[in-house]
């Protein structure tokens, strides 16, 4: 198995991952100019505004790009970027599948999994799968 | 205020060496100084303005000054990675425009073959990136970074792995004629196609090489250009771009040269059409077939036909690329390819590519960077360049 990197929580980020640790997935929505972003950040990337505010994600999207590592690595994974339905990417594995079938614009639902001595992490698989 | 014209480059030299064990990366940046400013017919003495990058070894640009032994008035350690060398190239034009420095010697140094790097393996800028959190659990690594533009390219324009793999054949038709070359052997489509699968869709033979040495250039101002022996280069355009994932509205297929390409041209007064050669960063095949759409070479999405059927060799091809076999097949010091896309263009300017693959009459060069990944945040720079 791959051994997943823990993320680095800090007080920036430690809501979501501790909404992680609860099986939810958060995006933070800014109160100014009402567009979402990813990845979080006190400051709107949009429009600089500090009033954002963390937002329960439907937890499912598309794939906006994927690949396969094959080599140099133990075991092959799939790194992708997913489109969530609140309309911004976010980077992530597509995971408990056949990776050889992962398309661009295939239905995904996420899933967290364990990370190597930190928070659980927000993964994608196919929605046809659950 | 426009650095057009006002300032040269006259003294360019490449590390022969592609790898290094017995040397220090300190070492490697010095000779290739002392490459730089003989080439030039300059002494160490004339320098008073240095650039270097993050492959320079200690805090910014203080520990290889005092190694050298340089008196300064002018320093600037800007790092966006693979392309730093190409904005240090423009730093020290604008330097020397303002009266800030004379003569402004730019290194490049590494030893990741050595050092047993590679572009599967995860790299960390510390824990205090804001982004890491939410990218190394995923096992991003370089490859995997640039094989997701290559998929939304393909997705998005229908760009296929022949077309990709046409850059590598063409670098490859330029390397048989560099002695320094790390890969001399003239490789096909199929060849390409054939070579193992990296990250999908990139093959083996889509990837640079991973290899030690370096180089440098030295921008000097107009009169310090003629009092020397060399031909004449003159910079006469620059421009240089960030671009991240905006907060998540991400635009994978398009580069930063969308925005430095045209500030370059704009600044030079030519098009794309008049350019007679180009250095086009080659970390991966797909990151050439991006720049060339935003620099305008062709329109975007077209770049995998324009890449196509022989387009970038030199004395067939329309637009003739990377003529000392670029990232792909000659070198990659330091994972910076940057420094080494300036040196081939002022070869070509000055008529001192390798005869075989030497764009006649060579007035109009453009060299382009990317560094960082593609497939998250990147620099890209512009420089345009003539032959006075």
């Amino acid at each position: 198995m791959r051994k997943i990197p823990a993320p680095a929580v800090s007080p920036e980020n430690k809501a979501y991952f501790d909404a992680a640790s609860e099986g939810k997935l958060l995006i933070k929505k800014c109160m100014a100019c009402g567009e979402y972003h990813h990845y979080p950040r006190t400051f709107c990337p949009h429009c600089f505004s500090e009033r954002t505010e963390w937002r329960d994600a439907k937890g499912t999207g598309t794939v906006y790009t994927c690949s396969v590592l094959r080599r140099g690595v133990p075991e092959p994974y799939c790194i992708a970027y997913v489109t969530l339905e609140e309309g911004v990417s976010m980077m992530t594995n597509i995971v408990d599948c056949d990776l050889d079938t992962v398309k661009i614009g295939m239905k995904v639902q996420v899933v967290f999994k364990p990370s190597d001595g930190g928070p659980p992490v927000p993964m994608f698989t196919p929605a046809a799968a659950r | 205020m426009t650095i057009k014209g006002k300032a040269y480059l006259v003294g360019a030299y490449e590390h022969p060496a592609r790898k290094a064990e017995n040397k220090t990366v300190a070492q490697l940046h010095a000779e290739v100084a002392k490459g730089a400013l003989e080439d030039a017919g300059l002494s160490r003495g004339d320098v008073d303005g240095y650039f270097c990058a993050g492959d320079a070894p200690g805090l910014g640009p203080l520990a290889m000054t005092d190694y050298l032994g340089l008196k300064l008035r002018h320093m600037d350690s800007t790092d966006t990675g693979g392309s730093s060398y190409l904005i240090h190239v423009a730093h020290a034009a604008q330097a020397i425009a303002l009266g800030k420095c004379n003569v402004a010697l730019v290194t490049l140094a590494g030893r990741p073959r050595s050092e047993g790097s590679s572009g599967t393996q995860p790299r960390s800028w510390g824990a205090a990136v804001p982004d890491g959190p939410f990218e190394a659990p995923y096992g991003l690594v370089v490859a995997n970074s640039y094989a997701m533009v290559a998929m939304r390219h393909m997705h998005e324009y229908g760009t296929t792995g022949e077309q990709l793999a046409w850059v590598k054949v063409a670098a490859s038709h330029h390397a048989q004629h560099n002695p320094h070359a790390m890969l001399r052997d003239v490789v096909t489509v199929k060849e390409v196609l054939d070579s193992p699968m990296v990250a999908d869709p990139l093959h083996r033979m889509d990837c640079c090489v991973v290899s030690d040495g370096g180089g440098a250039v030295i921008v000097a101002r107009p009169e310090v250009a003629r009092s020397l022996k060399r031909p004449k280069v003159r910079l006469i355009g620059a421009g240089e771009s960030p671009k991240g994932q905006a907060g998540g509205k991400l635009t994978l297929t398009t580069s930063g040269a969308a925005w430095s390409g045209p500030a370059a041209f704009a600044e030079a007064g030519v098009k794309p059409g008049d350019i007679q050669y180009a250095s086009i960063y080659d970390s991966f095949t797909i990151t050439v077939v991006v720049q060339i759409e935003d620099l305008g070479f062709c329109n975007k999405g077209e770049g995998g036909k324009f890449v196509a059927d022989g387009n970038l060799i030199s004395g067939s091809g329309r637009l003739p690329f990377n003529t000392d076999g670029g990232g792909l097949c000659n070198n990659h010091p330091a994972n910076r390819g940057g420094m080494t896309k300036v040196i081939e263009a002022v070869r070509q300017l000055r008529g001192e590519s390798h005869p075989a693959v030497q764009v006649k009459n060579c007035g109009l060069a453009l060299a382009q960077g990317t560094g960082g990944q593609l497939g998250t945040r990147h620099g890209s720079a512009t420089l345009i360049m003539e032959r006075e």
